[in-house]
């Protein structure tokens, strides 16, 4: 049975009629067209279909879509403000800090998820943080120091 | 460039080429300048597995346009998946014709748009391509200068070229530009290439670091992978798969998925799938399909691999002997004997494989994510008994491939689905699926026997290697008197692999370093020398020697016997034409067998580097990449049941396990550009085994390392 569903995504209040018990990753690829956010495993192993709920990293592939009622949902979508690219993005593209960029999009918004809780993480807090997001090319020296860099240039209010 | 002039003073307007029948390509880009050009040899094509090949003898497999507007497109079959090819081939072609980097675009792996190729694979898109398009450019550039000389009227010694842009250097007014030039013209070109290899020292864009041109589209969400296709209409596909390789579908009852609203079932024999609106649906149906099967299972498991694949019946070859073994027994003052074993290995990309296919009338439109989107194009030719000029196989950003999606099975079942449904049809492969359809690294067996004279020298290198291939089986070092024997599958008369095998990024070098490098180190611990020393003393390869040095220098590596305590490791070899060398030092918990690799040093020489960005960036992957495979990564299976289906149980190397890196990419102007994808790891495996060894004394003689493995060696010792 559908039911609607009221949340708010990127920052815009939506409203969905939809089956409630599908997996916000499919709601949001499929139904919203935010294809941003990737599906990897389904099992919630590998982190690709990371989105913020409520400021916290979740993976969308375990999450039933009526869990976001009255929530807040980030997407990768909702990083760039007025065509301005997040610190995070910014810092990843600098860095060449991806490859296939399959993993990116989850990669990304656990990292501002880090960086909001905690402005001036060390090296091992970065590395704590990303450690169960998978990147198979292996771009994670470069995502390490993305973050690090991304972390500076925030606190410096750009 | 000389030997062209006279066939391009007359150009060749016919849209057939020598020899060949050709799709009209200025049809499909509507006019400008087409430049073909060929820039693979036979040698090459070696490499394809024999049912993609297409004879391509006389063949022009990539193209230039010179579109009407001035932008320069290169048309290749190659496609992306994260190697950064669409950066770095736009960077050549920027450079030859002298454009803006803006203006050139890579359109790849489109096989209606792209001439044909056989697929991505092999560190070959720099090494081979590379210098082909490169001299196509040069090519296309001489017929732009030959009509800016008839249009402008001033002979082309007196012309140069900027931002696309043809002026007289006396004159720099009298101009003319690419997009003038190509306005209105309908002109085909034919060149016969050859690779150039002319100075690189000019070059605005090649030789110099360069961020990636999907970068902004890849950390906004933008890019898009097949998955993220959609068409009106379109419906998610799950297929019913038996529970191992092998089994045979008896009888199945759909009804319990029928009953799941907007879900449909979709038979053709026995091939059995849901489809639906809804993703989270089909994967709701799939499991209430009750089916029964009959198993015929390889009496083979991850446990009796090793020895069955030395009892199996095989294809044995001599690859290559020189000297006499026995001579050089006898000449020994000590003699070693090893047996080294690594596992099947999964590709495990982030993206699973995953295909749209659409059928509109009688045309078969597929996008896939695959290494080799004409293979899948033939493919679905013989299956679906089609014609190519019905079926287009497109390409979008492929998220990771690693050898493992040179397989396109998915692509296929999607068509199928389309042709019976008429619908549009999204296959995503699950994970298990992934696992279960991979095409692994095989395992494999090395025996190596060998010795040493009593001043550190190699006497003789006996070698044998089951299922491993060559790729990385040859002996390095000077050695006098030296034999390698390879051991392969004789299908017809053994099936060795119960499941489907392939290439993973660089191909089993990795097996066949891990086994020379320990076997080396042995025998320098056994000589008392200094295992950078001992490698020295018994090589004569200057480029080997070259990155031995300069890896020594760049870790600040301190010569000493081995066990010496310390935990540092040393390994080196060669692959895709590039010599590369690592140092790594570990922490080794004797408590627990954990390992953890602190810091790699690794030295490269690739010849020319054409984006040293790029380059770093392949080296650095490789390094923790490699790390799967030397500590975790290990398909167990029963017959032809896959038991690690998922990462819960087959892990992947993570932020946590990273090492400092430290690269040195060796300065190699004058060379030709060399493989740069894949070369960084095949010595990270061998280099961790030294280095346990170093801070422990013990020995390991196969991957991965586990915990478990390095305490069961530690307390051997």
């Amino acid at each position: 049975m559908e039911e609607t569903i009221r949340f708010t995504l990127n920052g815009k209040k939506t409203e969905l009629l939809t089956d409630p018990s599908q997996t916000l990753v499919w709601v949001l690829r499929n139904q919203l067209g935010l294809t941003g956010t990737k599906w990897g495993c389904g099992a919630g192993f590998c982190g690709a279909c990371t989105v913020l709920l409520d400021g916290e990293p979740v993976r969308s592939c375990s999450l039933p879509v009526s869990d976001v009622a009255g929530k807040k949902v980030i997407t990768i979508e909702g990083l760039e403000k007025k065509g301005k690219l997040h610190p995070v993005q910014k810092a990843f593209v600098e860095h060449d800090a991806l490859q296939c960029g399959f993993c990116t999009p989850g990669m990304i918004l656990t990292s501002v998820s880090l960086l909001q809780k905690n402005p001036s993480p060390t090296r091992q807090e970065v590395i704590e943080a990303l450690d169960e997001n998978l990147c198979r090319c292996t771009a994670h020296v470069r995502i390490i120091d993305a973050v690090m860099d991304a972390s500076k240039v925030m606190k410096g209010g750009k | 460039m000389k030997k062209n002039e006279e066939k391009l003073s007359k150009p060749v307007t016919s849209t057939k080429g020598p020899g060949m029948k050709r799709r009209n390509f200025l049809k499909l880009l509507g006019g400008g300048i087409l430049i073909f050009f060929q820039p693979w040899n036979v040698a090459d094509l070696l490499a394809v597995p024999q049912q993609q090949r297409r004879t391509l003898t006389k063949d022009y497999n990539a193209f230039i346009h010179i579109a009407e507007d001035g932008n320069i497109s290169c048309f290749t079959g190659k496609i992306e998946m994260g190697q950064g090819i669409i950066t770095s081939l736009a960077m050549m072609m920027a450079d030859e014709l002298n454009v803006p980097f803006e203006r050139v675009t890579m359109v790849m792996g489109d096989t209606d748009l792209c001439p044909y190729d056989a697929g991505t694979w092999g560190s070959q898109s720099t090494q081979t391509f590379g210098p082909a398009m490169r001299a196509a450019a040069a090519e296309a550039k001489a017929v732009l200068l030959d009509m800016a000389s008839a249009k402008i009227g001033v002979p082309v010694s007196r012309l140069e070229v900027k931002d696309g842009i043809i002026a007289d250097t006396s004159n720099p007014g009298n101009s003319v530009s690419y997009a003038q030039l190509a306005k209105g013209q309908k002109l085909e070109k034919y060149l016969e290439v050859k690779p150039a290899s002319e100075e690189y020292t000019k070059f605005t864009y090649v030789g110099k670091p360069f961020n990636r041109v999907d970068a902004i589209e890849k950390v906004t969400g933008r890019a898009k992978y097949t998955g993220d296709l959609k068409i009106p209409g379109m419906v998610f596909a799950r297929i019913l798969r038996p529970p191992s390789h092998g089994a045979k579908l008896i009888s199945a009852d759909v009804s319990g998925a029928e009953k799941i609203s907007d879900v449909e079932v979709v038979r053709d024999g026995d091939f059995i799938a849901v489809i639906s609106g809804n993703k989270d649906k089909v994967d709701e149906a799939i499991v209430k399909i009750k089916a029964e099967y009959t198993f015929n299972e390889m009496p083979v498991s991850d446990k009796t691999v090793f020895d069955w694949m030395v009892k199996a019946e095989s294809r044995v070859s001599v690859v290559r002997t020189g000297g006499d073994i026995e001579e050089g027994r006898k000449q020994s003052d000590k003699v070693f004997e090893s047996e080294y074993h690594d596992p099947y290995v999964a590709h495990a990309a982030i993206e699973t494989h995953t295909a749209l296919a659409h059928m509109e009338g009688e045309k078969m439109n597929v996008w896939a994510s695959t290494q080799s989107p004409f293979g899948l194009q033939d493919a679905i030719v013989n299956e679906l008994k089609m014609t190519r000029e019905t079926v287009r196989v497109r390409t979008p950003y492929v998220g990771g491939g690693f050898g493992g999606k040179g397989a396109y099975q998915q692509g296929v079942e999607a068509a199928r689905l389309a042709k019976l449904t008429r619908k549009p049809v999204m296959l995503v492969w699950t994970r298990d699926e992934e696992f279960f359809y991979d095409t692994f690294h095989t395992a494999n067996v090395i025996k190596v026997s060998s010795g040493i004279d009593k001043s550190g020298l190699i006497t003789f290198w006996d070698y044998h290697v089951w299922f491993a291939g060559t790729r990385g089986a040859e002996i390095i070092y000077d050695v006098p008197n030296f034999k390698t024997t390879s051991y392969s599958e004789n299908a017809s008369a053994f099936r060795v692999h119960p499941f489907g095998t392939g290439a993973w990024r660089a191909p089993n070098n990795n097996s066949n370093t891990f086994a020379r490098e320990l076997q080396i180190d042995m025998m320098a611990s056994a000589a008392g020398i200094d295992p950078l020393d001992f490698r020295l003393k018994n090589l004569k390869d200057e480029k080997m020697i070259a990155c031995l040095k300069s890896v020594a220098d760049k870790f600040g590596y301190v010569p000493a016997r081995t066990p010496g305590n310390r935990g540092i490791g040393i390994a080196c070899g060669h692959d895709a034409g590039t010599w590369v060398a690592e140092i790594v030092e570990v922490k080794v918990d004797k408590g627990t067998g954990k390992v953890q690799v602190v810091r790699v040093a690794c030295s490269q020489d690739m010849g020319l580097c054409v984006n040293p960005e790029g380059a770093l960036l392949q080296m650095e992957g490789c390094i923790s990449m490699a790390l799967g495979y030397t500590f975790s990564e290990e398909v167990h299976f029963e017959g032809g049941n896959i038991l690690d289906r998922g990462f819960d149980t087959y892990q992947i190397p993570k932020m946590s396990w990273l090492p400092k890196i430290d690269c040195v990419i060796l300065e190699r102007k004058d060379k030709p550009p060399k493989g740069g994808g894949e070369p960084a790891i095949i010595a990270v495996g061998a280099a961790v085994a030294n280095a346990i060894h170093d801070a422990t004394g013990a020995r390991l003689y196969r991957t991965p390392m586990t915990p478990e493995r390095v305490l069961e060696a530690i307390k051997k010792v």
